[in-house]
This record gives C-alpha cells, sequence and structure tokens, in this order.
C-alpha cells in the first residue's frame, strides 16, 4: 500500500493525446440524503482527480433521482457515493431504483463511508457494485474503479 | 485490506456505434446526448461521420459565452441564468468548462454544484468539461458538444469558460454573445483600462451587486466603456449590468440584455460575419490540432528534429520547415 502519486505512474505530463486517452475515467462523486458531512466525498474526489480521473462533484444533499439524471448528462462511468448517515440501505435501494427506471444501470456504483459490513449484502441487492470500507488508502479506491471500468469495457 | 465487490455477474454494455445515436440525438434524448459528447470528447475516429451529419443540422442555436476571473460567481449566474431562460420556456444547454491537471491528466468539475438544483428542475442539459490540456479557456472539444445541443434544439447553449486571467479570450470566437462577469473589489479603474478579457464583452455583467463594493466596479467599466470600445459593432454599445445571483436582482434585466444583443446581430447583419469568423477559427484549430497529433505519431522523425534543434546545429524554425516538408532555404519569419 503506498501513496495516491504511484497510481498515476502511467500519466504523462505534456502530452495531453497520451494523458487524455478515450479511455478517461469520468467519476460523479454524490452525497445522498440528509448528510451534510463531504470532507471525505471532498478527499475522495482528489485522489481521483491525481489518478487522472474527471470528477464531477453534485454538491450536498441530493436525491437519487437527481444523482441519476446528473450521472446521465455526465455520461460518467462511475457514480461514488460517501453516505455517514445510516440510512445507507434505502438510499442504495432507491438510487438502483432510478438506476433500472432510467435505462442507466451500465453506471457503476460504488459506495464508501460509514457502511456496517452486515448490510453489504443489502447494498449489493440494490445494485452497488463495490463497497470500499473506510478505512481503506487511497490507492483501494483508485483500483476499485479501474477493476470495475477493466471488466466492462469501453462503452 | 480489499474492497467489497458485488458477486453479481460483471456489468456488460454493448457499444453503440454513434450513428446509431445520432437519431436520438436529433430527437433530443438525453442519454444518447450525453453519450455522443464523450465520444467527441475522446476523439473517437469511429463518432466522425455522425459528427458530420450532426453539423448539418446545427446553426439555429443563440450560443452565449460567461467568462469571467476564477471565484467572480460564474456558475451561480449560469444557474439563475437558466433559471430566468427557462421560465420563458426556453430549453436551456450548458458546457461548463474546468481546468485539467497538466500532471494526472485529471479534473475536478465542480460547476455543477451550482447549478443541479436548476438543471433538474428546469429540464436544462448541463455537461461539465475538464479542458483536457487546451489553453484558452475552453476545451478542445467544447464546440463540437455545442453542435450535439444546438442539433438536439437546445437554445440558448451558454458555454462557461474556465475561470480565465486576463489573457483567455478563446470564448470571443466561439460564442455569438459575450457576457464577461467582473466580481466587485478586485482592481481598480487601471485593471478596467487593460488590454484582454474586458475587450471582448459584448455585456459587462457585476457580480455580487448586493455588496457596497459593486458599484465603484460599474462606474469604473462604465468609465471604460465612456472611452468608447475596440470591438467595432454598429449600434451596439456593451451595458454594464449589475446581477445579484443571491437575491435575484436584476438577473432578468441580464437575461433580456443577452436576448437584445442577438437580435441586434441578426438586424444587423452583422450575425453572418460572427459566423464566418467562427467557422474559420474551428477550422484553423482543428488543422493545427490534427498537425500535432501527426507529428506526435512519427516519433522518430519529430526525435531527428529535436536532436538537431538540442545540438544546435539549425534553429527551432529550419526545424519547423523539414518537419513540415517545406523548403527551409525559402523561410520567411
Amino acid at each position: 500500500m503506498t501513496e495516491t502519486s504511484t497510481v498515476d505512474q502511467d500519466s504523462n505530463p505534456g502530452a495531453d493525446a497520451e494523458v487524455h486517452s478515450p479511455g478517461t475515467i469520468r467519476v460523479l462523486v454524490a452525497k445522498l440524503g440528509l448528510d451534510g458531512h463531504d470532507r471525505g466525498a471532498k478527499i475522495v474526489a482528489r485522489i481521483l482527480r491525481d489518478a487522472g480521473m474527471e470528477v464531477v462533484y453534485t454538491g450536498l444533499y441530493k436525491s437519487p433521482n437527481e444523482v441519476v439524471n446528473a450521472a446521465i448528462q455526465e455520461d460518467v462511468d462511475v457514480i461514488g457515493v460517501s453516505l455517514l448517515s445510516g440510512s445507507h440501505v434505502p438510499l442504495f435501494r432507491e438510487l438502483g431504483r432510478c438506476l433500472r427506471e432510467q435505462k442507466a444501470e451500465h453506471i457503476f456504483v460504488v459506495a464508501g463511508g460509514v457502511i456496517p459490513e452486515q448490510d453489504y449484502a443489502a447494498l449489493s441487492d440494490s445494485g452497488v457494485d463495490a463497497i470500499v470500507p473506510q478505512e481503506a488508502r487511497a490507492d483501494l479506491i483508485v483500483t476499485t474503479i479501474r477493476n470495475l471500468i477493466a471488466a466492462r469495457g469501453r462503452i | 485490506m480489499t474492497a467489497y465487490t458485488s458477486s453479481r455477474q460483471a456489468k456488460r454494455a454493448a457499444y453503440i456505434p454513434s450513428i446509431e445515436l445520432l437519431s436520438g440525438v436529433l430527437a433530443g434524448s438525453v442519454p444518447a446526448i450525453a453519450r455522443m459528447i464523450s465520444r467527441a470528447e475522446g476523439g473517437y475516429a469511429e463518432a466522425s461521420d455522425a459528427l458530420a451529419e450532426i453539423y448539418r443540422h446545427t446553426g439555429k442555436a443563440h450560443i452565449v459565452g460567461i467568462t469571467g476571473v476564477p471565484g467572480a460567481g460564474k456558475s451561480t449566474l449560469v444557474s439563475s441564468l437558466i433559471k430566468a431562460f427557462a421560465s420563458d420556456g426556453y430549453k436551456v444547454g450548458v458546457i461548463a468548462v474546468d481546468p485539467s491537471s497538466p500532471f494526472s491528466g485529471g479534473a475536478i468539475l465542480g460547476d455543477r454544484v451550482r447549478m443541479n438544483d436548476a438543471a433538474q428542475s428546469c429540464q436544462a442539459f448541463v455537461r461539465s468539461m475538464a479542458t483536457r490540456g487546451h489553453l484558452g479557456g475552453l476545451a478542445r472539444s467544447t464546440l463540437q458538444a455545442v453542435d450535439i445541443l444546438d442539433a438536439a434544439g437546445y437554445s440558448p447553449i451558454i458555454i462557461e469558460t474556465v475561470g480565465v486571467g486576463q489573457d483567455e479570450v478563446e470564448v470571443v470566437t466561439a460564442a455569438h454573445t459575450i457576457v464577461v462577469l467582473s466580481a466587485p473589489g478586485l482592481g481598480d479603474d487601471i485593471q478596467a483600462i487593460k488590454a484582454g478579457i474586458l475587450e471582448i464583452a459584448d455585456i459587462h455583467a457585476v457580480s455580487k451587486c448586493d455588496k457596497p463594493e459593486a458599484s465603484a466596479t460599474v462606474s469604473a467599466l462604465k468609465g471604460m466603456m465612456a472611452l468608447g470600445t475596440v470591438k467595432a459593432s454598429a449600434g451596439w454599445n456593451p451595458p454594464v449590468l449589475p446581477v445579484s445571483s443571491v437575491s435575484g436582482e436584476r438577473i432578468g434585466d441580464l437575461k433580456d440584455g443577452i436576448g437584445q444583443h442577438w437580435a441586434h446581430l441578426q438586424e444587423s447583419g452583422e450575425l453572418a460575419e460572427r459566423q464566418r469568423s467562427m467557422c474559420r477559427t474551428r477550422i484553423l484549430g482543428t488543422a493545427r490540432h490534427l498537425f500535432q497529433l501527426k507529428f506526435n505519431e512519427d516519433v522518430e522523425e519529430m526525435e531527428k528534429h529535436i536532436q538537431a534543434v538540442v545540438n544546435r546545429d539549425v534553429d527551432p524554425l529550419v526545424a519547423a520547415y523539414r518537419l513540415l516538408g517545406w523548403d527551409s532555404e525559402a523561410r520567411v519569419a
């Protein structure tokens, strides 16, 4: 486990054609529901930026429907949701429902924040693709996202 | 430590050929528009036929550029303008540009924080775009994204530039109407008479007019305007409009001003001129980009020229002539 600086070793400053291959990963970092703590979400946004991803941040207090609409317009590969409020089970269920309803299930959902292990199965059933535990190091977040997209391929 | 990964089958999504997205774009389908913008941004060769067809359907939209220093309040103002135009029945499109990191290539696209609510409630299309190494205040594919929104029936289309300094004026050849947003408290009347960003305005807006310092900024700009404007446009004097996105004060005036400028361009015939100059810039810009791609491809050839310049065998101008395959004996400049 190392610092984030090692995850962008394949980047090449100055040669924009190479840094920005068609494979630039876009991520929507979102805060769902009544949860005003976004220090973590902003740090994650910064980590992903330093790993060469384009990160759209939604701001606080978003509904699942708003987040899905934003993700579709921004054509992101991943929605990363940080939740510390304890209401993750119903909110992710609703997020999954909105994604299905809008035929946007190709977008990955990655959860982070304070999520007890006993809820992992419920979140998975709601359509969450990966859960990053709160004590995770920066590069785990990056590799989790990269692995998901590598498995799906570009669309 | 590992991340918990869902045991469900890995997600599969088929690649939809761009040409199949085309009918969706023209019919205004939001997912099709969004995907097509990504294809333009990524420079997918496969998308070029579809983009060529899209271009044939453009030319209807009023393109409005909003520029200003970082923190002037551009995103907040755009959010207010979305609401103002939407309440008049307009279908507003927005391309909001933020800078990419020159080191990692990544970007934080934060404009949406201030526009999300307006986008949601007004059925506007808001897309954040990273510059991906392009200088000048826009991204290389900003205008293709504008084309896509234009073909999909959005108008006005607002381009929000990155927070600019004094000299990033590329937006002037990208939009029909340029709004330069100045924030109060950031400089005196000397700043106001400097060359560059302030000269490109069709409309000056001064943000945060609920603050007392705003009136000084308004008078400095009006003083500058009183000395005449360089941007020749018969029959149009760029107005100076104080606005407050917080209180909503005079946002309506700005919306009307933007509409009046559009009417002026059409009535005076200046629109045709601007369209021509926009096309010219796009052709030259695209040619420059293609050259760059071409030269990046042939690494060996490039290395040869670099070494010759490093060794002081030739100067950079001669090397450039050789790179282009031109006769360096006939060089000028």
